[in-house]
């Protein structure tokens, strides 16, 4: 019987190996995207737009034109890269420190001015790349370096759920949830980021997909601790699934 | 082409497009607003783009990303929101890529007002952002000027491949004066496709980044960049000598408005006979060091008059020029006031 090749590296994807820690997820993230790259046929219209966080260097993985931001500020940046050039195919890479802190504002805008690009979210809880400290998603009573008696929802607020607070908005797009901690979660994961560039491709709307992510070394867990963390801890807070597509009804006022 | 009446901040808008910029992300704020009003008519005309961005962050990402196409692109915006865009400098600056920021500079510091100063000479020449990285810097005087040098630092963005900064200011923004287009070159730029991130098709990726974790690479890039500034500085200088053909006694110096005022007074004293100087920057940064020195250095030479529309900041620049060997003297006016041509006169008579 003849060999078949099933399963191989994506043409979207180069052959270096990542930097990220044993158990970090990032990487199978960063798959996803090319294998949807790949499969929509977008890799020689694509360009990437790095974040400032552990995956900065995410342009080494992938086989597009890439860009490196300033750090939170991916989305204006995809915004002057797309209205530029409308033809190409255009996603922002975030951490949840890079997106749900510090650009925040962009992130919102874009949404909301309906910026034809993707944003792949990656909300790990935590300031991966600077050393753990507490993100705007951190947990209550999670320990991080700068919550080190665990975030206290008193003092510094409750982790935000940038999945609804950009779902509340009226410009149609499509905003979902997906996580990465089993193979069930990565299958799911992977139909919605073929929706996000589906739609984007299409010209209809902006797109976003929030992956619940792991951060090993951060959290100070095994990466099987860490899957199970993300499973136990982070899915009761930030549940899975699609908030807002672009069919949808809009409400009138 | 006749002469048409335009408002600074629309000469501005005008001059960009006709230079081929057709990219245009701005946030409003006084005096330059206007910029913005124009284009969004304007824009759609030519096939061109504006977008009013959320913040001053917003819109210098806008430009860093639009300008990592190659095409080109432009801002415009006034002091507090040149600190904001202060960060995309720099980034942008590292980058190497093209383009363009217009500063309609208001009285600071803080929110300050509304009305013109160069309180921002240090920011545009010295930083502003983080890290060694320079902007070319043109300070035009007049608002024919200001469009001249709209469509020569689009040239000069492509050509170096750095952000270039239009420095103006409140009065040339809001003040309407007759503009000719004539002279306008064709827009031509460069080839960009080496660098240009537009999807790799049929080659391999680009990347733009500023990271540079290799303290090597790092100072690799940083003399890269350094290189190429000195290159601006070989020939890239660019000044007027006013009344300067003969030695004079006191000569001032003065940029954008402020030398247009200096100009007046130069010629109201030679009406009554007496000869004084008046020596321009035009380009900030590089700043004309050596034929400063050399006017500095002629004998008759016995007194310079710094005037400027803040509380002493390109003196600096004049003091490295002369190396203080001759006495300096400054002139300022403050808060969104402009010196007028008699007060000018008046200090000039306190020195002869
Ligand atoms: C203006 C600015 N402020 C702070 C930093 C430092 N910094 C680098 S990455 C980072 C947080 C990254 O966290 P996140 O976005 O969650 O990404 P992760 O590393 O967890 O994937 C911070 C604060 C910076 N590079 N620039
Ligand atoms: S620090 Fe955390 S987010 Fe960064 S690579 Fe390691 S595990 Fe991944
Ligand atoms: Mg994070």
């Amino acid at each position: 019987m003849a060999c078949k090749i099933i399963f191989d590296r994506p043409e979207s994807m180069t052959e270096t190996i990542t930097h990220y820690c044993p158990g970090c997820t990032h990487g199978v993230i960063h798959r996803l995207v090319a294998e949807i790259l790949d499969e929509l046929g977008l890799r020689e219209r694509a360009v990437g737009v790095a974040p400032v966080g552990c995956s900065v260097l995410a342009y080494n993985y992938f086989n597009c034109d890439f860009l490196e931001a300033a750090h939170g500020r991916a989305p204006a940046f995809a915004t002057g890269l797309k209205r530029t050039r409308p033809d190409l195919i255009i996603f922002t890479y975030q951490g949840d420190g890079d997106l749900a802190s510090i650009g925040i504002a962009e992130i919102i805008h874009a949404a909301n001015r309906g910026e034809k690009f993707t944003t792949i979210f990656v909300n790990n809880a935590i300031y991966g790349m600077t050393g753990g400290q507490m993100a705007p998603t951190t947990l209550p009573g999670q320990v991080t370096t700068t919550s080190p008696f665990g975030r206290d929802v008193a003092n510094v607020g409750y982790p935000m759920r940038m999945r609804e607070l950009l779902s509340a908005l009226r410009t149609p797009a499509y905003i979902a949830r997906v996580a990465v901690h089993t193979p069930r979660h990565i299958i799911e994961a992977k139909k919605a980021v073929r929706k996000a560039f589906t739609y984007q491709n299409e010209g209809r709307c902006f797109s976003m997909v929030e992956f619940l992510s792991t951060c090993p070394t951060n959290w100070g867990m095994t990466p099987v601790e860490a899957t199970q963390w993300v499973q136990d801890n982070m899915v009761p807070y930030f549940p899975l699934g699609e908030l807002k597509t672009p069919e949808e009804e809009q409400d009138a006022d | 082409m006749a002469k048409v009446l335009l408002k600074g901040c629309e000469a501005i808008g005008e001059a960009a497009v006709r230079a081929g910029a057709l990219r245009y992300f701005a946030y409003p704020i006084t005096p330059q607003s206007e910029v913005a009003e124009y284009l969004v008519r304007r824009m759609p005309e030519v096939g061109g783009v504006f977008l009013q961005a959320e913040s001053e962050v917003a819109a210098s990402n806008m430009i860093f990303g639009a300008a990592s196409t190659g095409e080109r692109v432009f801002t415009t915006s006034s002091s507090p929101g040149i600190s904001l865009m202060s960060e995309a400098l720099s980034y942008i600056a590292a980058a190497e890529l093209p383009c363009v920021f217009v500063n309609v500079v208001r009285n600071g510091p803080g929110l300050g007002g509304i009305l013109p100063s160069q309180g921002d000479y240090l920011q545009a020449t010295r930083g502003g952002g983080h890290g060694d990285y320079k902007l070319l810097v043109l300070a035009p005087s007049t608002v024919q000027e200001t469009v001249e040098h709209i469509m020569l630092a689009f040239e000069l963005a492509d050509q170096y491949r750095n952000p270039i900064m239009v420095m103006a200011d409140g009065l040339i923004g809001q003040m309407m004066e007759p503009v000719d287009f004539s002279a306008a070159p064709k827009p031509n730029p460069p080839d960009k496709s080496s660098w240009a991130t537009t999807g790799a098709k049929g080659r391999k990726p680009h990347l733009i980044k500023t990271l540079f974790l290799s303290p090597q690479l790092g100072e690799e890039h940083n003399r890269k960049l350094a290189a190429k500034y000195d290159k601006m500085r070989a020939n890239e200088v660019r000044y007027e000598a006013y009344n300067l053909d003969e030695p004079r006694k006191v000569v001032m110096v003065a940029f954008g408005t402020t030398a247009r005022v200096c100009k007046t007074a130069v010629d109201a004293l030679k009406k009554e006979g007496i000869e004084i100087g008046l020596f321009r920057p035009i380009t900030l940064f590089p700043y004309p060091y050596k034929p400063l020195r050399d006017i500095a250095e002629r004998n008759e030479m016995r007194h310079l008059l710094v005037v400027e529309m803040n509380m002493g900041q390109m003196i600096e620049d004049v003091r490295l020029a002369t190396s203080d060997r001759k006495p300096i003297t400054f002139y300022g006016r403050q808060g969104g006031i402009v010196p007028s041509p008699e007060e000018v006169v008046e200090e000039i008579r306190k020195l002869l």
